[in-house]
C-alpha cells in the first residue's frame, strides 16, 4: 500500500489510552513491604512501652524515689541513690561536655580550613570516636581517669568519662546548628568592621544557640542511658546514699535496673521495670523540651 | 570620650593609618582555646590507644598471640585460664549477623519508605518513632529481650529445642531492632542526596515510584546505604547491655543461636563487674579483649566514613 | 539623563540641583587607585589587568554582563575577598596611598572606613535598633547609642518610619526598607566609603528608586561605589562609569576585564570601545 492518505471519512483512530490499569500488584506489595517496615518498629516500640509499664505498674509509687536499694527486702527497696547518683553525673557531663564540645565546633566551623591534614585528621577522628563501643570509654575511663589520674570509682570518673563519651555527639550537633547560620550574617557583620570572634560571639552563636541546645540535649540523653562504660567504673557497687560531691562513689540508674535484672527473685522484675519507667520519663522529659526549643525558635531565614 | 559621635580614628591618609588602632590579644587567646578544645577529641583517641596498649603487650607477653587468636577455649577468670577467644569473636559475629538479618531490611525499608513515598505528614509521625527508638537506653532493650522476647519463644516454640533462658537470637532480634534508626537514618540522607533530576528523568521515561527508588535512586546511593550497614555492623559488634544481659556469660563456641553465649562486649563488662585485681592476668585480659574489639570497630568506621565522603563528593 | 520618579521618596532633605552637582565632583580628587589588578580563585584568573582611580565623593558605577568580575573587585576594595580561601589578589589598590594589601594593614580597620552592602538585604534577626547599633558597639563606640541611632536613621531618611518601631525586628520590615536599614547601618560606623555590591536587584521599583535617591544624597558624604545590572540605575546615579566584560578562553573560562571607564555621560551618548556600545544598546549582554 501507497502511504495512508488521511481523509475526512477515514475511521478515526481510537482516543489515546491515558487511564493506567491500575497500579499494578507488585507495586503494591512493595509499598506494603516498605510500610511494614515502619510499622514494625511502631509495634517493637509499643509492645516494649506497653510491658514496661504493665510490669511496673504495682512497683510504680512514691517507695521508687523515696527508699535506697535493699538486697534483702524488695518490697522496701527504692533507686533513689539512683536516680541522685543520675542527676549528679549528668549535671558534671554537661558541664565538662558541653562547652569543650561546642568551643570544637566554633573552631572546626569557622576558624579551621578543611584543606589541612591536621584539620581532615581531627574530624576523621570525631566521625570515629562517635562510632567507638561505648564499653571502650569504658576502659579509656577505668585505665587513664579511674586508675592513671586517681580519681578512683567516683562521680568525677563517671562524668568525665560519659562526657568524652558524648562530645564527639555535641560537636556534631553544634556544627550543624551554627552551618545553618547563613553566610550572609557573618559577611554583613564583618563589613561593619566586627572582627571575627565579635561576629561569632555576637552573631553567630546567638542564632545557633536553639540548634545547639536541642543538640546538646540530645547527647546528654544519650549519657543517662549508658549503662556499660560505668560498669567497668566499678558503678555496680553496691551503693544506699545519695552523692555528696563529685568525690563521692556513686550509682545510675541504668547500672541499678542492670543489677535488678540479674537478681533471681521475680519481685526484682517490677522493681526493674519501675526504675526503668522512671529513666524514660527522664528521657522523655529531656526530649520534650529539645522538640520544644526546635519548634519555639525554629528561624525562618 | 570627649567626642562622643566620631571614634578617635587616625585621620585618612597619614601614614600607616589602615594598621591595627589597637591590639586584640583577645582574638588570639579565643583561637587558643579553641584549638585547645577541638584536641580533646584527639586526646581521647590518644587516652585510648594509651590505656589499651600497655596492658595489652603485658597480656602478648604471658600469653601467646598464636594462642589468643586460635584457641577455642576461654575461661580467662578460672583457673586454669584459658585464653582463645574464638568463643568470643565467633558470638560477637553470629549475633551481629542475627540483628543484620532483621536490621537491613527493615532499616532499608523504612528509609526507602520514609524518602521516595512517605508524605511530610507521614513523615512526622514515622520519623520521631525512630528517634524513640534511636533514644531507649539500651539496658532497656536487653530487658525486653530477656525478659519478654526470651519467654514468649520459649512457650510459643513450634520446633523440638526451645531457646535457652540466656540465648543469641533474642539478643540479636532486639539488637537488631536497636540499629534500625542508624540504619534507616543513614540510608536516607544519602537517597535524599540523590539529585531530584534524576529521579525526574526516570519517571519522564514512564517509569513506576517503585523501578525509580529500586534502579535508579537506590543504585545511586548506594555507597552511602553500604557506610549506613556497616555503620550499624560497628555499633552491633560494639554494643554491651544487651548481650550481657541476654545472651548470657558463658563462652560457647557455637553457631547454634537458640544457646547463650559471651560476646566480647560482655566479657569486658563482666570482667569489669568481677573487680579483677589489677595488674592480675585477669585485669589485661580486659584491655585485650579491648584492643581486639576496638580494632575491628575502627576498620568498620573508617570504611564507613570513607564511603559516606564518596557519596557526599558526587552530589555536593 | 532622566531623573528618576522622585514621587514616593522618603525624607525630606533639600537636594542640590542635578547638574551642578555633577559637574562640581568630576575634578574630584582620587581616593582609590587601582592598577594591573588581577583576582584569582584557585587556579582560575576571575578578572585580569585592571586600571582604574574612583574620585573622592563620587558614585561611581561598575556595570557589565553576568562573570565579568565586577562584584570580585568590589569585594578587594574592603578586603571581603579575604573570606575566600582560595582567593588571591595581584596588583595594587591604593587608598589614599595607602597599600589596601600591604602586610600591616588591618582588614578590620579597613571595613571600619570602607563599608558593604549586599545584593540581599540581610538585616540581622535582631530589632532595628540593635541593627544600627551593630558596628558602632563592635568599634567601641562610648557615646550616646539612642542618639546616634536617631541621626544616623534620620540620615538614611528612614527616621520616619520606623522611629515608632526601634524595637521590633528587623526582618519584620519590607524587602527595600530592610536594605535602607543596611545602608544606615553601614553609615552608622562613618565610613568614608560605601561599597554597594547590586543592592537593588531584589527590590522593586518602588523601593529602588528610594534607595538610588538616598545614594544620591548620600554621595554628598561619601565615596559609592556600585556594582549594578542595571544600566538604566548607572545613567541615573553615577558620575563615572566602568564597564566590564568577560573573556571566554579555549577552555570556556570566564576572565573580567575592564573595557572602559569614564564619565558616565560619556560612556552612555558616546563610548569609545565598540563591546561598551554593543552592551548599552541592548545588543550584548
Amino acid at each position: 500500500m501507497g502511504a495512508p492518505v488521511v481523509t475526512q471519512d477515514a475511521p478515526a483512530l481510537p482516543p489515546p489510552r491515558l487511564k493506567g490499569r491500575g497500579t499494578p500488584l507488585r507495586e503494591r506489595f512493595f509499598r506494603l513491604g516498605l510500610w511494614a517496615s515502619l510499622a514494625v518498629g511502631v509495634v517493637f516500640l509499643a509492645g516494649l512501652l506497653l510491658y514496661v509499664v504493665v510490669e511496673a505498674w504495682p512497683r510504680l509509687d512514691s517507695r521508687i524515689w523515696s527508699n535506697f536499694p535493699d538486697i534483702i527486702d524488695p518490697t522496701n527497696a527504692g533507686a533513689q541513690s539512683a536516680i541522685m547518683g543520675t542527676l549528679w553525673v549528668i549535671a558534671f557531663t554537661a558541664v565538662y561536655c558541653l562547652p569543650t564540645g561546642i568551643l570544637a565546633a566554633i573552631y572546626l566551623e569557622e576558624y579551621a580550613d578543611p584543606d589541612r591534614w591536621w584539620n581532615k585528621v581531627i574530624e576523621i577522628n570525631i566521625q570515629n570516636l562517635a562510632a567507638v563501643p561505648s564499653i571502650v570509654y569504658g576502659i579509656l575511663g577505668l585505665g587513664v581517669i579511674s586508675r592513671g589520674l586517681g580519681f578512683g570509682q567516683t562521680v568525677l570518673t563517671a562524668s568525665l568519662t560519659l562526657s568524652l563519651l558524648v562530645l564527639p555527639i555535641v560537636i556534631i550537633a553544634s556544627r550543624e546548628a551554627i552551618r545553618a547560620v547563613p553566610q550572609s550574617i557573618r559577611q554583613a557583620s564583618l563589613a561593619l568592621g566586627a572582627t571575627q570572634w565579635q561576629t561569632i560571639w555576637r552573631q553567630v552563636l546567638p542564632a545557633a544557640v536553639p540548634g545547639m541546645a536541642t543538640g546538646s540535649i540530645l547527647a546528654l540523653s544519650r549519657a543517662i542511658g549508658e549503662a556499660a562504660p560505668l560498669l567497668l567504673l566499678g558503678g555496680l557497687t553496691f551503693i544506699t546514699f545519695n552523692p555528696t560531691g563529685i568525690q563521692s562513689e556513686f550509682t545510675v540508674l541504668p547500672i541499678q535496673i542492670f543489677n535488678w535484672i540479674s537478681q533471681s527473685r521475680a519481685e526484682f522484675v517490677a522493681l526493674a521495670s519501675a526504675a526503668i519507667v522512671i529513666l524514660l520519663v527522664i528521657l522523655l522529659a529531656m526530649n520534650s523540651l529539645a522538640i520544644w526549643l526546635r519548634n519555639r525558635y525554629a528561624r525562618r531565614w | 570620650m570627649s567626642v562622643p559621635q566620631q571614634r578617635q580614628r587616625t585621620a585618612s591618609g597619614t601614614p600607616g593609618f589602615l594598621k591595627r588602632s589597637q591590639p586584640r590579644y583577645g582574638e588570639q587567646a579565643v583561637k587558643v582555646l579553641l584549638v585547645a578544645a577541638s584536641l580533646v577529641s584527639v586526646l581521647t583517641t590518644v587516652g585510648i590507644v594509651v590505656a589499651l596498649i600497655p596492658p595489652t603487650r603485658d597480656f602478648f607477653a604471658e600469653i601467646g598471640i598464636g594462642e589468643f587468636l586460635t584457641g577455642t577455649e576461654w575461661a580467662a577468670l578460672f583457673n586454669p585460664p584459658e585464653f582463645g577467644v574464638l568463643p568470643l569473636v565467633g558470638a560477637t559475629l553470629l549475633i551481629t549477623l542475627i540483628a543484620l538479618v532483621v536490621a537491613v531490611p527493615l532499616g532499608l525499608g523504612a528509609a526507602v519508605y520514609l524518602s521516595e513515598y512517605a508524605s511530610p505528614r507521614t513523615r512526622t509521625v514515622f520519623k520521631p518513632v525512630l528517634e524513640v527508638l534511636a533514644g531507649i537506653p539500651t539496658v532497656v532493650y536487653g530487658f525486653f529481650a530477656l525478659k519478654a522476647i526470651t519467654p514468649f519463644l520459649r512457650d510459643h516454640w513450634w520446633f523440638d529445642e526451645p531457646p535457652q533462658i540466656f540465648n543469641a537470637l533474642s539478643a540479636g532480634f532486639v539488637m537488631g531492632i536497636m540499629i534500625i534508626p542508624t540504619i534507616a537514618s543513614l540510608s536516607e540522607d544519602a537517597m535524599a542526596a540523590v539529585p531530584r533530576a534524576l529521579r525526574d528523568g526516570a519517571f519522564a521515561l514512564g517509569s513506576s515510584r517503585m523501578q525509580v527508588s529500586t534502579r535508579v535512586v537506590f543504585p545511586a546511593a548506594l555507597s552511602g546505604i553500604v557506610a549506613a550497614v556497616v555503620l550499624g555492623i560497628s555499633r552491633a559488634i560494639g554494643e554491651t547491655m544487651i548481650v550481657a544481659i541476654a545472651a548470657g556469660l558463658r563462652p560457647n563456641l557455637s553457631w547454634n543461636p537458640l544457646e547463650g553465649m559471651q560476646t566480647m562486649t560482655a566479657f569486658i563488662a563482666a570482667a569489669g563487674i568481677g573487680d579483677v585485681p589489677v595488674g592480675s592476668i585477669g585485669y589485661k585480659t580486659i584491655f585485650a579483649v579491648g584492643s581486639l574489639l576496638f580494632v575491628l570497630t575502627l576498620v568498620m568506621n573508617l570504611i564507613s566514613i570513607r564511603l559516606v565522603r564518596k557519596y557526599r563528593e558526587v552530589y555536593e | 539623563m532622566t531623573t528618576p520618579d522622585t514621587s514616593g521618596a522618603a525624607g525630606g532633605g533639600t537636594r542640590t540641583p542635578q547638574v551642578s552637582y555633577r559637574q562640581a565632583r568630576s575634578l574630584a580628587e582620587a581616593v582609590f587607585e587601582v592598577g594591573g589588578l588581577s583576582v584569582f580563585y584557585g587556579d582560575h584568573e576571575a578578572v585580569r589587568d585592571v586600571n582604574m582611580s574612583i574620585g573622592d565623593r563620587q558614585i561611581t558605577a561598575m556595570i557589565g554582563p553576568s562573570g565579568c568580575g565586577k562584584s570580585t573587585v568590589l569585594r578587594c576594595f574592603n578586603r571581603m575577598n579575604d573570606l575566600v580561601p582560595t582567593a588571591r589578589v595581584h596588583g595594587k589598590i591604593h587608598y589614599h596611598n595607602e597599600d589596601l594589601y600591604g602586610r600591616e594593614v588591618d582588614p578590620i580597620e579597613v571595613r571600619r572606613r570602607i563599608g558593604m552592602v549586599f545584593q540581599k538585604p540581610n538585616p540581622f534577626p535582631k530589632s532595628i535598633y540593635d541593627n544600627i547599633a551593630y558596628g558602632p558597639r563592635v568599634g567601641g563606640f562610648k557615646g550616646n547609642v539612642d542618639d546616634l541611632v536617631e541621626e544616623t536613621l534620620t540620615h538614611a531618611a528612614l527616621w520616619e518610619e520606623v522611629k515608632d518601631k526601634l524595637k521590633t525586628s528587623a526582618l519584620a520590615l519590607s524587602g527595600g526598607q530592610q536594605q535602607r536599614l543596611c545602608i544606615a547601618r553601614t553609615i552608622a560606623v562613618k565610613p568614608e566609603v560605601i561599597l554597594m555590591d547590586e543592592p537593588c536587584s531584589s527590590l522593586d521599583p518602588i523601593a529602588t528608586a528610594k534607595i538610588e535617591d538616598l545614594m544620591e544624597k548620600l554621595a554628598e558624604e561619601f565615596t559609592i561605589i556600585v556594582v549594578t545590572h542595571n544600566m538604566q540605575q548607572a545613567a541615573r546615579v553615577s558620575h563615572r562609569t566602568a564597564f566590564f566584560t568577560a573573556d571566554v578562553d579555549d577552555k570556556g573560562e570566564r576572565h573580567g576585564r575592564l573595557v572602559e571607564y569614564d564619565e558616565t555621560a560619556r560612556i552612555f551618548s558616546n563610548p569609545s570601545d565598540r563591546r561598551t556600545e554593543d552592551y548599552i544598546s541592548g545588543r550584548f549582554g
